[in-house]
């Protein structure tokens, strides 16, 4: 089997503060990390591998050649190769254009069987990028990924994860399966991975020529999200824990939502 | 030292899995038992961890010694006692098996260690060659194919759950170190006993106790290295081991002035946090310095390690010997910033205190170094 993994480096939002004024994100001096939805989809893709052997998996993202280092990471926790998609022509994309180009270099490496991508990544969470990347490609997609059951001739089972339960879903393959951290716990690295990743194998870098796609396609140009505004919502007020039995509890609330003209 | 993507992604493997699998309750449950969990051993034994060295034909890492020293100082600065199982395997236990193994022994005793599937100890120590240890009394007599080994071991870190001893004895009393030669020793060995694990100040939780030998058959393919050339090797296996103790005293004096800062930020007297008082804040200061220019001696005694510089030993010593040392005056300091609180169990530095302890006193006391720094010096 050849699996793709879509992966993205990203802020490690656990140490990104807000730029009050702007209402931006100060990216200065914050880690890059593998995107945790991603290092999921991997582990899925590296699971595969294991249990098939002959199974190759790649991984492929869009960024600025810093993202070589995430690569690396992935290489080192097991993917076979790794490409980066990236040239001053894709800066400034949102989604639809991000969707395009990724699209586009899996078109160049072909012949897949599965894509896995993360759900969403902790940056924009927008949850977008992988179905998009289905779209493009023509091809069936499951998000919210939970459980891999079973892989059949020319389709695969799994479980979608909604706010209640899941559904089991049968799909033809090739498809696009976007995973989230529930499915696994992914692997670390290991040192001899490490070594080989960063003495031995050459991530290969794309540009908008290699993967055949006019310049009117990619980045900025290609990209109709505006932003209007950016800010930080206030915070909440505290919230209030009602205690006691619960027809108290519900006494107590029913009075209080009376108070407020809610009911 | 600016380190490359590859040490810095290594770097983050060690704090990662020492971060995830080594949380603080389990630290203290460590401590407070003595008992190591079987499922973190076996994580250690999976992750690699025990191989970094070991050659990946042998299903070992293929790292240098830079990379162990990372290691070792990322895994100490959360859990001393979980970085010496590291640290053992590593350099006491593989080591003398690098530096003099046929392919056959190294495919037999370094592969399974590497791999996580045996555990090793080094019994060079003994009650009466501790500092002097070219002075063993354990005997090694010839009896056709098989060496009768007599003797007793002591202070042998893990040595009651290791599957194997590099065991140091004479085959020439009358040639003092010189006439000393190394055996692989299979604990299950009839005649090979253990003592009471010593019941330690602090590292609870890797059982430390004497070995016994009492007429053990040793084959002769089981001898490391020629014969009358052990103490050598031991030797050059004590720089590794000497950058491990230097490595894990960097990672317990950062987990030291972690908790200091957080302290001392944390705790108010007089109206302010008590890091607002020069008092408080020069101490970190002087932490933070000594504890860098240690682990820079670190890093450069790996370096010329690595790179098989004729000094090397010299550089070990200096690491092992300043890093310990400045360790326990960070320790100290950190337990002062905390007060009466830091004497007590319930906050970290209490047992970082204990941990930092050992370190200038196992693998060669501060003592040691500074003779074979001067000897160096004065050759």
């Amino acid at each position: 089997m050849k699996i793709i993994v879509c992966a993205k480096q990203v802020p490690d939002t656990n140490e990104v503060k807000i730029d009050p004024v702007k209402g931006t994100l100060i990216r200065d001096g914050v880690p890059s990390i593998l995107n945790p939805d991603d290092a999921n989809a991997l582990e899925a893709a590296l699971a595969v591998k294991d249990a098939n052997p002959g199974t190759t998996v790649s991984v492929i993202s869009m960024g600025p050649p810093q993202a070589c280092t995430m690569l690396h990471e992935c290489l080192a926790m097991g993917a076979d190769d790794a490409y980066l998609l990236s040239s001053r022509a894709f800066g400034g994309a949102d989604t639809c254009a991000t969707s395009t180009t990724i699209a586009a270099g899996i078109k160049k490496i072909a012949d897949y069987d599965i894509i896995f991508a993360g759900r969403q990544a902790i940056d924009g969470d927008t949850a977008q990028v992988g179905p998009q990347v289905a779209q493009r490609l023509g091809l069936p997609v499951v998000t919210y990924v939970q459980k891999v059951r079973e892989f059949k001739k020319g389709s695969v089972v799994v479980e979608r994860q909604l706010e209640d339960g899941y559904e089991v879903i049968e799909v033809k393959t090739p498809c696009v399966l976007t995973c989230v951290k529930e499915l696994n716990t992914p692997r670390y690295m290991t040192i001899s991975g490490i070594i080989k990743a960063c003495e031995e194998t050459q991530v290969t870098i794309w540009n908008e020529n290699d993967v055949n796609l006019p310049p009117e396609q990619c980045g900025l140009k290609a990209s109709p999200t505006q932003v209007m505004k950016s800010f930080t919502p206030a915070p909440k007020g505290k919230g209030e824990m009602l205690s006691g039995s619960i027809t108290e509890m519900a006494t107590t609330l029913i009075a209080k939502l009376n108070e407020k003209h809610v009911l | 030292m600016i380190f490359s993507e590859k040490y810095e992604l290594i770097r983050k493997l060690a704090r990662d899995f020492a971060e995830n699998e080594i949380p603080s309750e389990m630290q203290d449950d460590i401590d407070r038992t003595g008992n190591f969990p079987p499922e973190l051993y076996n994580k250690l034994a999976k992750s690699g961890l025990f191989g970094i060295k070991a050659p990946r034909e042998l299903g070992g890492q293929g790292g240098d010694t830079l990379a162990y020293t990372i290691c070792i100082e990322e895994i100490a600065r959360v859990s001393a006692v979980t970085a010496i199982y590291v640290s053992g395997a590593n350099s006491l236990g593989s080591g003398p098996l690098m530096l003099a193994g046929t392919q056959e022994q190294l495919e037999k005793y370094l592969g399974p260690v590497a791999r996580g599937e045996k555990y090793p100890c080094f019994a060079l120590t003994e009650p009466g060659a501790g500092s002097d240890a070219g002075g063993v009394t354990t005997t090694a007599v010839q009896d056709g194919d098989y060496w009768i080994l007599n003797g007793r071991k002591a202070f042998i870190t893990a040595a009651p759950i290791s599957d194997f001893a590099i065991v140091f004895a004479k085959t020439d009393m009358s040639l003092g170190s010189k006439g000393i030669t190394t055996f692989i020793v299979d604990m299950k060995a009839p005649g090979v006993s253990f003592g009471k694990p010593e019941n330690k100040m602090g590292i609870i939780g890797c059982p430390t106790s004497d070995i016994i030998l009492e007429d053990v058959r040793v084959h002769d393919s089981d001898r490391l290295g020629e014969v009358n050339k052990g103490f050598i090797n031991a030797m050059k296996t004590l720089d590794y081991g000497r950058l491990g103790v230097a490595s894990q005293s960097c990672g317990i004096a950062q987990a030291c002035l972690e908790e200091a800062v957080k302290y001392a930020k944390e705790r108010k007297q007089f109206g302010r946090p008590i890091a607002k008082f020069q008092a408080i804040s020069f101490m970190l200061a002087e932490m933070a310095t000594e504890l860098q220019a240690a682990k820079e001696l670190v890093y450069n005694g790996a370096v010329m390690k690595d790179r098989g510089d004729k000094n090397a030993s010299m550089y070990c010593s200096m690491a092992k010997f300043y890093a310990s040392e400045a360790c326990n005056r960070i320790a100290a300091k950190a337990l002062q910033i905390h007060g009466g609180y830091g004497y007590i169990k319930d906050y970290r530095i209490e047992r970082l205190y204990r941990d930092a302890r050992i370190n200038t006193i196992f693998e060669g006391t501060s003592q040691v170094q500074q003779m074979v720094i001067s000897g160096a010096l004065l050759k």
